[in-house]
């Protein structure tokens, strides 16, 4: 291999653990709610832009910015959870669907009212240093962004394994009648789920605004990129999430950079079709 | 005279695990044959793969004089095995008639004549008053008359029980039995699997017992009840 | 048709006729642009009823009809703009290549047991597959798009699909009120009865004898086939085609929303749907230029209210609530 190569598919690696982050959210809303949330890339944008104005603003770091966006992302999912998407649990996926599609409309829109079409770039200090290592060139940003993707992904596995509320919300998913027996209140820990996926969102948002400019127009394909990779890893997997955000940023890499950039999603969708027909669990997926 | 169904050593597993194991029997035209055991005996695995829901692992199956091992759900429905499940799958949206009719449309693509075929069934099962009601507003043992219907729309020369006299009250239980009887009594050979005693004493020409996947009893029903293997494994353990 | 028909109360025939005859009627004191928002209004019926033929009736979710009616759309266009053969041969080849589309997916699909969103994700993979890949087919003009030759012989004439909005106006009424009465006449067949049966529970539905996987082939055949014609319809009315616009999601979002709003698995669900999202739409435009908001994204976030309101509303659909209270009987038919 030569070092070019492993040089892009180290890049895809790193952008991989973010995607993968962003992925993690979706994973967690649909393994414990089957709630399919249509409107996930558009929470990443929304977070992108957070971190874009903390930037421009306070100038307050993405790194330490994505603490409190991450925080009033759970806090905004907890809502959402308890007023619009509560009577929504256990529909049919057709109405979930329109439902978060039509929110996905709303914030796709509020986001190009308010501040337009045009990318947003957060230039960091260290936005161009890079470290190398060999014959390797790392950017620093992604490096930084994938050591904190993965923190925060650490933070939710613990927190699913070793907590009572984790504990419970895991019971949630694969017994829903059993823990409304045993006592759990369903309706609270559903939207403390909401409220770590978007939490998720808003983490993987923070740091993707480090890697990528914020723009309205890239809601529609986040939210297939997340399903994408939740599906190629495995719904329910949060391993299959990390591990399939992987996967999908090097084949993103090494088609943009051996192909052409305009078709590297085209790799993304073939992977999926591929993995749907041979696999439709998903790499690390629970047999269906 | 040759059997309608001739099961030889059907066997299935699960992961090495044996759900059933060498069972054969033979169910002649005409008659009533139910299988027993207790929970876990595998009778559901061998009901589903005689209706082909459920492919064996070896052995076969003959209807008919034909193979039937192995096909299709829809093929084996077609040859004329009707089914009904043991949790009740009716088409919650369409009206009772209509899911009668469904079934009629195996046999014939003509609506009308459909229609005539479910309003003959639902008669039967007297079901015909509540033809309008959607399926999703039936009780439980409207419903799992609805299951008997529907299976019988399709005209079948053998029908699968799987169950249907479960969760229902004894007189409720009694109706079912009085016509299930009037319809072997015009020709329909019927494969029961059944939890409640009364009805298959009350039914059954012969007897199958399952124990473990395994076949530990045949025979009529006095002579199944006072064998003591039998008594032992499933009316003994019934009892405790 | 004639069982629905016999069905509906004499109101409900009043109704219909009446709505028919002034659309009929309409051009005759519409100006230009209200004719276009009809066209609009007939061009969504018509392809809601297309996509709640494999959703409404054989119960599979397909997000990825964009797909049959880019490829509708760019082969007719094609085959026109490269060849010069004219769209009334060029449907007759738009149709197998969307179906073939439409075929492959669900074979892919349905021999491997994928369903519900699993299906749908494999639906929108094909449709974002496809549309990449003609942002790049050289051929087809590439993500530059594929602009409708207006200059060859011929090209103004209406059997050339050449002429005004009227033409286009009567064409797509046709469509639409043609793809009602196929929808009822289908739904109301032997075939029909087992998509509902797959559609309720599939595995039932194979007990009384339902081959589901031809039912589902055969639903989605119908389906992609109208959805392509739907897309000759498309490249013609609007004269040029980018990859970008007729393969993209949000093509495929859209058609579906009518059947969804009017009432899934109705028959006049997607023409009430239609009915009210189209101008909905419009109004919206029309409001905020009234109140001199020149925001681009303002009428699509009260689009996307609308969209939730309605829908937690009225999930089963605005056409069954609709013909509860006008008492047309025949509601769920």
């Amino acid at each position: 291999m030569t070092a070019i190569t492993l040089n892009v598919i180290v890049q895809g690696v790193l952008t991989g653990l973010v995607y993968g982050l962003m992925a993690l959210g979706l994973s967690v809303i649909f393994g414990v709610m089957r709630v399919v949330n249509f409107a996930h890339g558009e929470f990443t944008v929304i977070a992108m832009y957070a971190a874009f104005i903390l930037f421009e603003v306070l100038h307050i770091d993405p790194l330490i910015a994505l603490l409190p966006i991450a925080a009033v992302f759970f806090g905004i999912g907890y809502l959402l959870q308890r007023t619009l998407i509560t009577p929504f649990i256990g529909r049919a996926e057709h109405e979930q669907f329109i439902l978060l599609v039509g929110l996905a409309t709303v914030i796709v829109n509020g986001i190009l009212l308010i501040f337009g079409p045009d990318a947003r770039p957060i230039n960091l200090p260290y936005s161009f240093d890079s470290y190398t290592v060999g014959s390797l060139f790392i950017d620093k940003v992604r490096v930084l962004a994938a050591i904190a993707a993965l923190a925060v992904a650490a933070a939710l596995f613990l927190f699913f394994r070793y907590t009572r509320t984790g504990t419970a919300i895991r019971a949630c998913a694969d017994n829903l009648t059993g823990a409304g027996v045993v006592g759990l209140n369903v309706k609270q820990l559903y939207a403390v789920t909401f409220g770590l996926g978007l939490a998720c969102v808003g983490a993987a948002g923070t740091l993707m605004a480090t890697i990528a400019d914020a723009s309205p127009g890239l809601a529609q394909a986040y939210t297939l990129l997340a399903f994408t990779i939740v599906i190629v890893g495995g719904l329910g997997s949060m391993v299959g999430a990390l591990v399939g955000g992987i996967l999908i940023g090097v084949s993103e890499a090494l088609a943009g950079f051996y192909i052409q950039p305009s078709m590297k999603s085209m790799f993304s969708f073939a992977l999926l079709i591929i993995v749907l027909v041979l696999r439709p669990q998903g790499l690390l997926g629970r047999r269906l | 005279m040759t059997a309608l169904l001739s099961v030889r050593d059907l066997s299935k597993h699960f992961r090495g695990l044996a759900a059933v194991s060498h069972v054969s029997f033979d169910v002649n035209p005409g008659e009533i044959f139910a299988i027993i055991g207790p929970n876990g005996a595998g009778k559901t695995t061998l009901f589903n793969m005689i209706a082909g829901a459920m492919a064996p692992n070896g052995g076969t199956i003959t209807f008919a004089g034909e193979h039937i091992e192995g096909l299709r759900s829809d093929q084996v429905a077609q040859r004329g095995i009707g089914r009904t499940f043991q949790v009740v799958k009716p088409f919650p949206a369409l009206t009772v008639e209509d899911n009668v009719v469904v079934g009629a449309l195996m046999r014939t693509n003509a609506l009308g004549e459909a229609r005539k075929v479910a309003h003959e069934v639902l008669t039967q099962l007297d079901l015909i008053g509540k033809r309008d009601q959607l399926a999703s507003s039936l009780t439980l043992p409207d419903r799992k008359r609805l299951e008997v219907a529907r299976a019988l729309a399709t005209r079948p020369q053998l029908l699968l029980l799987d169950e249907v006299m479960a969760g229902l009250r004894p007189t409720e239980t009694d109706r079912i039995v009085s016509i299930l009887r009037d319809l072997n009594r015009s020709g329909l050979t019927i494969l029961l699997i059944e939890h409640v005693m009364r009805a298959v004493t009350a039914l059954a020409s012969r007897i199958l017992v399952l124990h473990h996947g395994a076949a530990i009893a045949e025979g009529t029903p006095d002579d199944v009840l006072r064998n003591p293997a039998v008594i032992e494994s499933y009316l003994g353990a019934e009892a405790l | 048709m004639s069982g629905l028909w016999h069905n509906a109360g004499w109101h409900g025939k009043a109704i219909a006729l009446l709505l028919l005859l002034a659309f009929l009627a309409a051009p005759l004191v519409s100006d230009r642009y209200l004719l276009s928002v009809l066209i609009l209004v007939f061009y969504f019926a018509y392809l809601g009823q297309a996509w709640n033929l494999l959703m409404g009736f054989a119960g599979q979710l397909s997000l990825g009809h964009a797909l049959y009616l880019g490829l509708g759309a760019y082969t007719a266009t094609a085959l026109w703009t490269l060849f010069g053969i004219g769209p009334w041969i060029g449907v007759f080849i738009a149709i197998p290549v969307a179906a073939a589309a439409g075929m492959f997916v669900g074979w892919l699909g349905w021999r491997f047991a994928i369903e519900g969103v699993y299906f749908a994700l494999l639906t929108i993979a094909f449709a974002e597959f496809t549309r990449i890949g003609f942002d790049h087919l050289q051929i087809t003009g590439a993500s530059g798009g594929l602009f409708l030759s207006v200059n060859g012989p011929g090209a103004d004439k209406w059997w050339n699909l050449g002429g005004g909005p009227l033409l286009y106006y009567y064409l797509s009424l046709i469509l639409a009120v043609g793809a009602t009465f196929l929808v009822a006449r289908l739904r109301q067949s032997s075939l029909g009865y087992r998509w509902l049966a797959v559609r309720e529970n599939p595995e039932a539905a194979q007990a009384v004898g339902i081959n589901i996987f031809r039912a589902r082939m055969i639903a989605m055949l119908i389906s992609s086939s109208m959805t392509a014609v739907g897309g000759v319809f498309y490249g013609f009315y609007y004269r040029n085609l980018f990859p970008s616009q007729v393969f993209d999601i949000s093509r495929s979002i859209e058609l579906i929303l009518a059947p969804i709003i009017g009432g899934l698995g109705t028959i006049f669900g997607p023409v009430v749907g239609a009915i009210i999202l189209t101008p909905l739409g419009e109004s919206l435009t029309g409001l905020m230029e009234a109140f001199g908001i020149n925001a681009p994204g303002a009428k699509l976030i009260f689009y996307g209210i609308v969209l939730m309101i309605i829908i937690s509303l009225r999930p089963d659909g605005v056409w069954p609530w609709l013909a509860r209270h006008l008492k047309l009987d025949g509601a769920r038919k």
